[in-house]
């Protein structure tokens, strides 16, 4: 089954990266043949793993502030800033979508 | 022998750094290197000078040189992790692990070159080139390959080094240092070991601190130790695990340094052989090795035995699923505001973000986060992802089964068959690549377990071939003594490099391999 168009232009809003051209779609085409496999094992019973320590327990430390105060170095990397704030352009303007979009080839 | 060298006075910690960087220069062909720190190295190698003056060094790892792969934070040095996403950061702190060695007095050269942001298996889809694997250049290797014509471009014949630490295993089989960080979460470590003859060390899941390792995985990454013998893996070892406050995915009890003693009695030794490791694609002469090497261990009276690991062939798949849904969320976090490059976009928050990442990752990079989202999706999370990680369980009993019934390493093959020529490599895409480099390595990190590549032999082309063994988890101090002891019995050739100088004069390099 191939997957969507809807949900390849789910995929790019979700991941904010784009498939920039057919094989980029083939490619995850090929990711999901591959990765069905795993439907040849018999998994019944088996709780999932989510770590190889989970019979030990999580290390939490104190909450006290032990460091900080780095604004200046921290800001150092950052392109856009004004005094001590990361400059973002406007939010909550959404993607156009992927039929109005020219990064996306058409009846792929 | 180098630190005892230091320590009498023999070398200084200048001189050898000078040596190093020349060396580097000399070898800058290799493109093991991304960033050089060439003033500050000299600066850590004056310091040391000054201790071992006055009798006071830090330690064995006083003054000697080494690299980090470019994927770990390094104050005031360049990390890149290969990637245009990264290009021109600085970071202001160090991973936990490169202070450690700082603090002990090592001075460090550089950040080693990788695939970027350590996806691969050959160190040839970084954005600074591919690296290339020493012993192409070594008389073993020229030896044994046929030119085709006189006029066949010499050059383009180089093999890969493996991935994705090829540049620390080229920086330590080049001698440009003594020892050198990698990081392991399929095999990355330990794939770029085998190629370029060096000891490749993946510790125990928790042993070592990740706190400044840029992550992939979180759940298989770890720091790896790549050294030209078991012994001084073992030194670095000794200094960098423990737990760390600051990643606390690391394992609380005391860990205390050892030495490794010189196994002369391996009775009591109950070695596995694995048979679904007799992987597909395995080359004949790797599958002579490995026998050879079981018997070798048979006939100096250790107990080998078939065992059997029955969901291996799985475990590639499984890491496909994994790895794509961790990268998907590890790499979200690279959206152009607070580091790293960002876009001229500016029309809204989100395309921005979009364009940036556009910009800034590879193919296969953007590949994996596509995918990883996928399987992260509501309808496909319980079928793939719930899915993949049960599939996690069951690799990982399969070792716990094993390891109950008796045996204390496993032996197994660290690759499918020697270094292959870049032009032949590159012929397939990554994804392929890593799914048919990885199955030897990948279950070791499925589990957590440590694992080692000790190299063996040379192959018939005139290259490194190594072989893996995986210990039970925490017991890195068993698993180095067996290695150390195996090492002992193959005696693994030097490489015999032949490095121009600047004024064209061929010579040889047969420095002190060894630090410890």
């Amino acid at each position: 089954q191939k997957v969507s168009v809807e949900v390849l232009d789910h995929l790019e809003h979700l991941a904010l990266v784009d498939f920039r051209d057919s094989e980029g779609v083939e490619r995850l085409q090929k990711a999901i043949q591959f990765a069905d496999q795993l439907h040849e094992v018999n998994t019944d019973g088996v709780e999932p793993m989510d770590s190889v320590l989970e019979d030990r327990c999580l290390y939490l430390r104190e909450d006290d502030v032990t460091e900080g105060n780095c604004t200046k170095e921290l800001l150092e990397n950052a392109r856009e800033k004004v005094e001590e704030y990361f400059v973002a352009p406007p939010g909550n303007i959404p993607l156009p979508k992927l039929e109005e979009r020219d990064t996306f080839p058409q009846g792929s | 022998q180098v630190s005892a060298a230091l320590k009498e006075g023999r070398v200084t910690p200048t001189e050898l750094c000078q040596q190093c960087l020349s060396l580097i220069k000399n070898t800058k062909f290799l493109n093991a290197y991304i960033t050089i720190a060439e003033e500050t190295a000299l600066k850590q190698a004056e310091a040391s000078e000054e201790r071992y003056k006055r009798g006071q060094p830090l330690g064995v790892l006083d003054g000697i040189p080494i690299a980090v792969k470019d994927n770990f934070n390094t104050t005031g040095i360049e990390t890149t992790c290969a990637s245009h996403m990264l290009r021109g950061y600085i970071s202001p702190y160090n991973a936990t692990v490169v202070q450690k060695l700082l603090d002990q007095g090592a001075v460090l050269l550089g950040k080693t070159n990788l695939d970027e942001f350590a996806m691969g298996s050959g160190s040839t889809d970084g954005v600074f080139g591919p690296v290339r694997n020493p012993w192409s250049y070594s008389r073993q290797y020229k030896e044994k390959s046929v030119p085709k014509s006189h006029s066949e471009d010499k050059e383009s014949n180089w093999v890969i080094t493996g991935g994705s630490s090829g540049g620390s295993a080229a920086a330590v089989s080049s001698f440009t240092c003594f020892a050198a960080l990698g990081s392991d979460t399929g095999g990355s470590t330990r794939n770029p070991a085998a190629h370029c003859g060096v000891v490749g060390l993946k510790p125990t899941y928790g042993l070592i601190s990740r706190h400044g390792l840029i992550p992939l995985v979180n759940s298989m990454d770890v720091p790896g130790i790549l050294t030209r013998c078991v012994d001084d893996a073992a030194v670095v070892l000794g200094s960098l695990a423990g737990h760390d406050p600051k990643d606390s995915t690391t394992i609380q009890d005391n860990f205390k340094p050892f030495e490794l003693p010189s196994l002369t009695d391996v009775s009591k030794l109950s070695i596995g052989i694995p048979k679904e490791y007799h992987a597909p694609g395995l080359s004949g002469e790797i599958l002579a090795l490995w026998s050879k090497a079981a018997d070798l261990f048979r006939n100096a009276g250790a107990k080998v035995v078939e065992v059997s690991l029955p969901h291996t062939c799985y475990s590639i798949v499984c890491y496909h699923v994994l790895c794509t849904a961790e990268v998907a969320s590890n790499m979200a976090r690279f959206d152009g505001l607070e580091y790293g490059h960002r876009s001229d976009m500016n029309e809204s928050t989100e395309s921005m973000y979009a364009a940036t990442r556009r910009e800034g990752f590879n193919d296969v990079v953007r590949g994996r986060i596509l995918s990883g989202n996928y399987f992260l999706l509501k309808q496909n999370y319980e079928k793939y992802f719930v899915k993949a990680q049960k599939v996690r369980r069951l690799i990982a009993n399969d070792f716990v089964k094993v390891f109950q019934s008796g045996v204390d390493v496993l032996l197994t093959p660290t690759t499918l068959s020697d270094a292959a020529p870049y032009k032949e490599f590159i012929k397939e895409d990554n994804r392929t690549r890593s799914a048919q480099n990885d199955i030897l390595t990948q279950a070791a990190n499925m589990a957590g377990l440590p694992a080692i590549n000790v190299p063996t032999a040379l192959s018939e082309r005139g290259l490194p071939v190594g072989l893996q063994f995986i210990g039970r988890s925490f017991q890195e101090q068993q698993l180095l003594t067996v290695a150390k002891w195996f090492e002992k019995q193959v005696q693994f050739p030097m490489i015999q490099l032949e490095v121009k100088r600047h004024d064209h004069d061929a010579f040889q390099h047969e420095k002190s391999a060894s630090f410890s």
